[in-house]
């Protein structure tokens, strides 16, 4: 009995290690740990194109681990960050990054939310200026409005 | 009517037609950074047997068609038979094999034929990042100044062979000829 469980807790053990083992490595990281977490921030910021909306820090693709390797390889080189990113870009395009850079491709949406709510709330004060506007005039009652209040009032209180 | 409340009318119209034409586009293929741009500069072995390999110098002086595929690739399988119709006709076709071991870049090439005036072996897939090539199979059209004129992602059937591929290279080719030598 106890040597079954002792077998179970080192057959689960293994299989612990052996998953850590596989996320770890495979895939060889830079010696200085400086620049391997200047790349892994790159990593972050850099789509996948084979899984899309992942960055390739997160993506498992192939692709993903070949683009995580060339950032550390320009990082390795002495590129700054930006120069690792106008790499990246040179052969992708701005889609490769997840935060799309402002220009006339662009404009439309970075513009866009901000130029609906503006719109919103435009539209909104117009409607309640206006709707104040249209209230008309007050004016006090006259003497014989105020009696013919005062009598429906009196009938009300006695019916 | 108000012309105040044709506003949310003419907002929902203006909303459908731009989700309407969202629909229609492909999120799968992103526009190619490279295009007008000249070919990444490269050397690469030819695939085993199928020599000599393929630089990016190969590239100029005529306008090409580069095919980037791999045995791996099943789609790669369906567009083969039209790369050998394309080869027939005189017009020169290079193929880069992508992430592909020698052996078995070598059998498909054998099983299948080989439509590739050239070849290039790119074991690690590195010369396919520097042309952005992200699924294979991909297919490019270059220029006679080895410029990248076209990029089709995915694989390549008769309709877009007829009307994308090579309706670009038969009028490259005519800009070409039309220059004066030299």
């Amino acid at each position: 009995m106890m040597a079954a469980a002792r077998g179970a807790l080192a057959v689960l053990t293994f299989l612990v290690l052996a998953t850590v083992a596989l996320a770890q490595g495979l895939e060889p990281t830079l010696p200085d740990p400086v620049l391997e977490a200047r790349a892994q921030e790159l990593h972050k910021v850099l789509r996948c194109l084979v899984c899309q909306n992942q960055s390739i820090h997160e993506s498992n693709a192939e692709l993903a681990r070949d683009l995580r390797n060339v950032v550390r390889e320009r990082v390795a080189a002495g590129d700054s960050d930006a120069q690792v990113l106008t790499y990246v870009v040179a052969r992708y395009g701005d889609w490769v990054l997840l935060r799309p850079p402002f220009n006339a491709g662009t404009m439309l949406l970075w513009l866009g939310p901000p130029l609906i709510l503006a719109t919103a709330l435009l539209g909104t004060g117009v409607y309640f200026v206006r709707s104040r506007r249209s209230i008309p005039d007050m004016k006090p009652l006259t003497s014989e409005e105020q009696a013919r209040v005062a009598a429906l009032l009196g009938e009300e209180r006695q019916g | 009517m108000r012309p105040a409340l044709a506003v949310p009318l003419v907002v929902f119209v203006v909303v459908a037609i731009a989700l309407a034409v969202g629909l229609g586009l492909k999120p799968r293929e992103i526009p190619s950074a490279l295009i007008g741009k000249p070919v990444p500069t490269f050397a690469l072995e030819p695939v085993q047997d199928f020599g000599p390999g393929l630089s990016s110098e190969d590239l100029k002086g005529q306008v090409a068609i580069v095919n980037v595929f791999a045995s791996w690739c099943v789609p790669c399988r369906v567009e083969h038979g039209l790369w050998e119709e394309v080869a027939k006709q005189g017009i020169p076709i290079y193929g880069i094999n992508y992430k592909d071991t020698p052996a078995n870049a070598s059998a498909w090439l054998k099983q299948l034929g080989n439509p590739y005036a050239r070849t290039g072996a790119d074991r690690q897939g590195r010369v396919g990042i520097d042309w952005g090539v992200y699924g294979v199979p991909e297919t490019f059209v270059v220029d006679e100044h080895g410029m990248i004129q076209l990029k089709f992602i995915g694989p390549v059937d008769r309709a877009a062979l007829e009307t994308q591929i090579l309706p670009k290279v038969r009028a490259l080719q005519a800009k070409a000829g039309a220059r004066p030598a030299g």
